[in-house]
């Protein structure tokens, strides 16, 4: 079934069987699931795909939207409709540190545009690509509800505001010093507030 | 110096914390709510604040309330409208990561006064730090026993929780939100049946803005009349702002509703005037959807009265010469500022996030921002100006969301102030930006 639902990508029912969400994971979804009524466990959907991203390499394969279904025992069609049409949720690999710059007006007005030039001459990729060594993806985004601080961009989790070109360079040597990044869903992310 | 009713102790150490709020007199209104009043002498104190729904429709929040249907053995539900998406608009990300314990005060004062046993509060997810804050806030608020079962020995109970979303302007709208809580894509529902009457999993439900409910906090404790008494006519009470571009000081600001525009871009103790010594050329006073207004406009009415921060004053002059509260999203843009660029970066947004289920939005938004880009290669006519015009004007009042209008105001707007720019672009067949961001060489320290 799911092979036809997720249309031209190949499922692998190899890889569905090994998907699974850590403990922690797992008890993060059902606490989630638990604050909808009886039978409303579809409600759980959005926040539980953020967490299927997280615990399976950033983005959503058919596979994973295949187990979150299960989880939720709901079609893997009412997965990939949502998965589809909300733009934080990837349906193709993406980089360990995917770089989001805001784009919307006031960014634009403070120059958002030569900081994303600044960034495709930094990493040498475009937008839309990744770097060879998969560390940095650049995306643009559509207002991120940072525009007293533009120009900005957001990476996993984080916010960084009041963009200059010394302070995208520091940011992107933190990120490829440290190596991982606090993703969206990044539950030890919860403990660090 | 305006009075403050929702930030004013945002500079306080410790204010997200329970215990520094609750030392402030944080939880007061729940108090006197649960231990002195009825649900309906709640939504009274609201219906007599003019209390109006601050995420830009500006519809009267008591009104709203006493809309909502109470058949019996029904759950009634509260939502949180914590999508903030509006271009320019950045005001709940503020109050809520600042001051977290204000919305979830809000949320059981209001829950009590509708009689929900559970509420939302729906956080557009890309603020997902701002959610982990309110998740804290609300898992304290759990221990201290403000939410829960029987809050304050009244038999009152109530949960409350957070859903984080998935990255979609449209779920601003009311209605795509109760669709995107349920686990959908954020499409739009047909009206009626309105969210009073059939809202999150067909049951009665209201959805407020952030701020709105956070405002009922201050009304119940000083109650509806004292709250009415700031602002002018039927503008009461103050309102977040956010403040943003070539102004020296982008920020958050409460003010009170019926301050001049002009005082608060040129005060100090607000916007501080224009960047770089850099003279005012248009604003945008209510996030991207509202008419843009050339300088002359926004800090004068038509008829030459001063213009001021008030639902009435912006709209005065309809959307011939005037513009709207809206979200409070206020978009300053300098002299060097392309009306034309600027324009082209809204109508790609509203490209990007049209849901997709009404033509008049899907395509048109797509048409214009393909013609508006033909502006900035140089490649455009000076017909499609007259284009622009048209799409847009077959747009608005024809799609189920407002997003439709949302879409269709800017451009018609920027062409109605700024039409020579449009067509000087368009006979020079070349597009130069002449804006400047020395900003971006400074180190920030």
């Amino acid at each position: 079934m799911s092979s036809q639902v997720h249309g031209t990508q190949n499922f692998d029912k190899a890889k569905r069987a090994t998907l699974k969400f850590s403990d922690v994971a797992m008890q993060e979804a059902q606490t989630i699931i638990s604050h909808y009524p009886e039978g409303k466990q579809k409600s759980a959907l959005l926040p539980i795909l953020h967490i299927a991203q997280a615990e399976f390499g950033g983005w959503l394969s058919p596979e994973a939207m295949d187990y979150v279904a299960d989880i939720l025992k709901i079609k893997p069609i009412e997965v990939f409709e949502v998965a589809s049409f909300y733009t934080m949720y990837n349906l193709k690999p993406m980089g360990k540190c995917v770089l989001e710059v805001c784009q919307t007006s006031s960014c634009w007005l403070n120059g958002a545009e030569d900081i994303v030039k600044h960034i495709e001459k930094k990493l040498n990729i475009k937008v839309g690509e990744t770097t060879k060594d998969g560390m940095f993806s650049l995306k643009v985004a559509e207002c991120l509800g940072s525009c007293g601080t533009a120009p900005m961009l957001q990476c996993g989790a984080s916010y960084h505001e009041n963009l200059t070109y010394d302070k995208v360079d520091k940011i992107i040597e933190d990120y490829r010093s440290e190596g991982k990044l606090k993703s969206y869903t990044d539950l030890d992310y919860k403990n660090t507030l | 110096m305006g009075k403050k009713l929702l930030i004013h102790n945002d500079k306080v150490p410790g204010i997200a914390t329970l215990e520094v709020y609750r030392a402030h007199g944080g939880y007061a209104s729940v108090e006197k709510a649960l231990k002195t009043m009825t649900p309906d002498q709640v939504t009274d104190e609201v219906k007599k604040s003019g209390l109006r729904g601050r995420g830009g429709a500006g519809f009267p929040t008591g009104l709203k309330w006493s809309f909502l249907a109470k058949p019996e053995g029904v759950n009634r539900y509260l939502v949180c409208n914590a999508d903030e998406s509006e271009p320019g608009t950045f005001k709940d990300r503020y109050l809520m990561e600042v001051i977290p314990h204000a919305l979830i005060e809000g949320m059981i004062t209001s829950s009590y006064a509708l009689g929900a046993k559970t509420s939302y509060i729906y956080i557009r997810g890309e603020y997902f730090y701002v959610a982990r804050i309110v998740e804290k806030a609300l898992a304290e608020a759990y221990a201290a026993g403000w939410l829960g079962q029987n809050i304050l020995g009244t038999g009152f109970s109530h949960d409350c929780y957070v859903q984080v979303g998935g990255g979609a302007y449209i779920c601003g709208e009311e209605t795509a939100l109760l669709e995107s809580l349920e686990g959908k894509r954020g499409n739009p529902r047909i009206k009626p049946p309105f969210p009073a009457v059939a809202g999150v999993w067909g049951c009665p439900t209201v959805v407020n803005n952030v701020e709105t409910i956070a405002a009922v906090v201050p009304i119940v404790n000083e109650g509806g009349e004292a709250y009415a008494k700031i602002g002018i006519g039927k503008s009461t009470g103050t309102k977040l702002i956010s403040a943003s571009g070539h102004i020296n000081k982008p920020g958050v600001y409460e003010i009170e509703l019926g301050l001049p525009v002009e005082e608060f871009i040129y005060s100090e103790e607000y916007c501080g005037g224009i960047r770089n010594g850099k003279k005012m050329k248009a604003v945008v006073a209510g996030g991207s959807s509202v008419p843009i207004l050339p300088t002359e406009l926004i800090l004068k009415t038509a008829k030459g009265e001063p213009r001021l921060m008030t639902y009435e004053s912006l709209a005065d002059g309809g959307f011939v010469t005037g513009t709207m509260l809206g979200s409070g999203g206020f978009i300053v843009m300098d002299e060097d500022t392309s009306i034309v660029k600027n324009l082209f970066t809204f109508t790609r947004f509203y490209h990007h996030e049209s849901c997709g289920q009404c033509s008049p939005c899907r395509e048109g938004t797509g048409w214009m921002e393909k013609i508006l880009k033909k502006f900035l290669n140089g490649t455009a006519n000076e017909s499609d100006v007259d284009l622009l015009w048209d799409i847009q004007s077959k747009i608005e009042g024809k799609t189920i969301c407002p997003l439709g209008e949302a879409a269709a105001w800017p451009v018609a707007a920027a062409i109605r102030h700024f039409k020579q720019e449009f067509l000087d672009v368009a006979r020079s067949k070349k597009f130069v930006d002449v804006s400047h961001y020395n900003k971006l060489y400074k180190v920030n320290a």
